[in-house]
């Protein structure tokens, strides 16, 4: 299948090597991936930060580099960001053209790990690691996407790790875009809770489909020393230790 | 101690550096989300339940104007007296002249948000009147001179020790931290307050229009006896209350008690039609009800506000919400706390008094979930956001003058330029790269003090509590050129 990636920005600039990752894995599981030099932002921090003209701007621009790729689907490492082009018809409430061309953009546009499961149908990427994982739940993804199970079989199906669950889940992280530094003691606070349950479950790595939540717990995890590591769902299904 | 949502980043700070609220607040979290998970396993199909609820809500409030003539039809023919208020102060005001007119110096009163919003309490005691609450938790803070901090549970601020040295300082009884003394003692005084209560006062759950009954929920049989034992009952009610069928509260509780309470019924419903049919009956002479608008028919006109008017006011959105968990309810400023107090206090008081309430949410949509009657909360944050920032929200006084932020709105306009192409996002990706080289050491960025932080606030705020990542020596689309693009054997580095 020909597949158009979307890469974030904060993928593009501060992880890169999670979009590595990603297009390595499509490729292992037979797609042919495209990249469109042209794209940058899906616009959501101006969207949530309630700036409608910056956002509807941003989804135009997204929309029409889109729309002339011939790739099947359309596919993000980002929950977050897959979200935010389901909401883009939201921005054209009087525009009946431009919400329906929205709308056949969301359509085509999946989260990774949803994307390799429910289209694909693809559980194991022939990954494998070492070490003990768990999962946190990016909010966008569980509750805008209804992405729960998805990234948890394909987890399961990566040789040598042992998976476990964490209390709290799918509780938030605290990072909420600028919420972050808007209010960065409740964020910090929210976050804290975050980082005990990973702590308890007493992993070598957590696991998540968000870039911004791995910024959120790993910046944190990072100014503590601890010796938990933030991984994208992308980074460990990309790993095959055994071909080392 | 009067907390303001103008200040609610303050007011937050101050909630974070206390420890007794953060004990109190956790174990709200873990109780009573337990308990609601539990209780709503009980239910068969919980999903297709909130889906019935929010269109049973949605449609009622789609033609409100028939249901409320409906309703105080039913109500008229059964006895009730209705009067009609615009905002808070025509509804106190009613209500104070209907408790002169009947010369009454006892009013007990049961917990009700309704009341709280048009600050009846204070309406009344300005006139000399002093209503005792009933509900423990109310009766609690009233002694204490304070607001409630959560929509179900109003005293969840406070611990047991906290309240036995108030019963102490206030009704002079021996320290003991004896639970069963402390309510025994809170029961023999509330008996005594609603026998010489000429007038009882309740808020109410939902008003029937089929039937023009009135049902109240609660735990403690306080609203069973301000309802029926004084010879006056005064329900305040929102507008927004009414269901249209009896057949509909099969529906509604089921959710209410499961979602507030984690209990699969409270211990009383109160369903009143009307007043006494012959005077050997129990019950008052007279039931009055205030039907009050108080911008709840601004929130009715547009269809994402509208959804404001569907909430139960069940309180699960508070203790689902992991901020609400962090400050809890003061921290808001508002009568109404939590995700659905950031909805709709800016609408009730105006967004230019809240506007830092919509933005109080990481937008995680916890709160979404547990609505039993689907409220697209964050929707409705996003929607207060989008107002706050065109400076055209309406509100109780709407100010055409309202200006963005200036430095958040130029950085806005700044990242809409940079990110609008491929060369100027370039451009702006160098520029950082280059500027980050001041504050980056081993490839991540530490705390942030001083000039820096005073040139770039977000850099300062983000790094006073985690390290902030370094933006990459080779971005995604420059690996994509140098070969990524064609080449499936590129190499994966480990670790950044």
């Amino acid at each position: 299948m020909k597949v158009s990636v979307f890469i974030t920005c904060l993928v593009d600039q501060l992880c890169p090597n999670v979009g590595v990752s990603m297009v390595a894995v499509l490729r292992r599981v037979g797609c042919e991936v495209v990249f469109d030099e042209r794209q940058t932002c899906c616009g959501q921090p101006a969207f949530n930060t309630g700036y409608r003209n910056e956002a509807q701007k941003f989804a135009k621009r997204f929309i029409k580099i889109f729309e002339e790729s011939a790739a099947e689907a359309i596919v993000s490492p980002s929950g977050s960001c897959v979200a935010m082009v389901k909401h883009f018809h939201e921005l054209f409430p009087t525009d009946e053209k431009w919400r329906e061309r929205a709308g056949k953009i969301a359509a085509r546009t999946h989260e990774f790990g949803s994307f390799l499961v429910n289209v694909l149908k693809v559980e194991d990427v022939g990954a494998s690691s070492t070490g003990r994982i768990t999962w946190h739940d990016a909010c966008h993804g569980l509750r805008d996407l209804n992405i729960r199970d998805e990234p948890r079989r394909l987890l399961k199906n990566v040789k040598g790790v042992e998976f476990v669950e964490m209390s709290n889940a799918d509780v938030c992280c605290g990072f909420g875009g600028t919420f972050s530094v808007k209010f960065p003691e409740i964020s910090a606070g929210i976050l804290d809770n975050k980082i005990e349950s990973i702590e308890k479950a007493d992993v070598c790595a957590v696991v998540s489909g968000d870039a911004s939540c791995l910024m959120q717990i790993g910046g944190r995890l990072s100014r503590l020393d601890s010796k938990v590591k933030p991984m994208h769902l992308a980074e460990i299904l990309a790993c095959q230790n055994h071909l080392r | 101690m009067h907390l303001t949502s103008e200040t609610f980043d303050q007011n937050a700070r101050d909630a974070l550096r206390d420890p007794v609220l953060h004990g109190a607040l956790r174990n709200l979290a873990d109780n009573f989300v337990e308990r609601r998970r539990a209780a709503i396993a009980s239910v068969d199909d919980w999903e297709g339940l909130r889906e019935k609820a929010r269109v049973i809500k949605e449609q009622t409030l789609c033609h409100l104007d028939r249901y409320l003539l409906q309703f105080v039809e039913n109500a008229e023919k059964a006895g009730v007296k209705f009067h009609w208020a615009r905002d808070g102060k025509e509804a106190c005001g009613i209500v104070l002249n209907l408790l002169k007119k009947r010369g009454a110096k006892h009013v007990v009163k049961s917990k009700s948000m309704a009341t709280e919003e048009i600050h009846l309490n204070a309406a009344l005691e300005a006139e000399g009147i002093e209503p005792v609450e009933t509900d423990l938790g109310e009766w609690i803070i009233q002694l204490a001179g304070e607001t409630p901090s959560h929509i179900v549970v109003p005293a969840i601020h406070k611990t047991k020790a906290q309240i036995a040295d108030l019963f102490v300082d206030k009704v002079g009884i021996e320290k003991t931290d004896d639970v069963d003394v402390l309510t025994r003692t809170a029961r023999n005084i509330l008996r005594q307050r609603f026998a010489e209560a000429e007038v009882g006062i309740s808020g109410v759950n939902f008003g029937v229009a089929e039937t023009g009954t009135i049902v109240i929920l609660e735990n403690e049989g306080n609203i069973r006896l301000t309802t029926g034992l004084p010879k006056t009952h005064i329900a305040v009610m929102g507008i927004e209350k009414i269901i249209p069928k009896f057949a509909d509260l099969d529906v509604f509780l089921k959710l209410l008690p499961r979602s507030g309470t984690g209990q699969r019924l409270t211990a009383y419903q109160s369903i009143i039609t009307g007043v006494k049919r012959n005077v050997t009956d129990e019950g008052p002479d007279e039931i009055h009800i205030v039907l009050m608008d108080n911008g709840r028919s601004r929130m009715l006109a547009h269809p994402v506000t509208r959804q404001s008017l569907a909430c139960i006011r069940c309180g699960a959105c508070l203790n689902a919400c992991p901020v609400y968990q962090q400050v809890g309810g003061h921290a808001y400023g508002s009568v109404y706390p939590g995700p659905i107090g950031a909805v709709i206090t800016p609408q009730l008081i105006g967004i230019s008094k809240a506007k830092q309430l919509p933005y109080a949410s990481s937008l995680c949509g916890a709160c979404r979930e547990v609505c039993p009657v689907k409220i697209d909360i964050p929707e409705l944050l996003l929607h207060l956001r989008a107002e706050i920032t065109d400076g055209t929200a309406g509100g109780a006084e709407s100010n055409p003058q309202r200006k963005r932020k200036f430095t958040e709105s130029l950085a806005f306009r700044m990242y809409g330029f940079a990110w609008s192409g491929p060369v100027s996002y370039g451009l702006g990706i160098k520029a950082a790269r280059l500027m980050q080289k001041l504050v980056v050491r081993d490839g991540r960025i530490g705390k942030v003090s001083g000039f820096v932080a005073k040139l770039l606030p977000p850099l300062g705020a983000w790094t006073a509590w985690r390290d902030a990542p370094a933006v990459a020596e080779r971005s995604f689309r420059e690996q994509w050129r140098d070969g990524l693009g064609n080449n499936s054997q590129w190499s994966v580095v480990s670790g950044q």
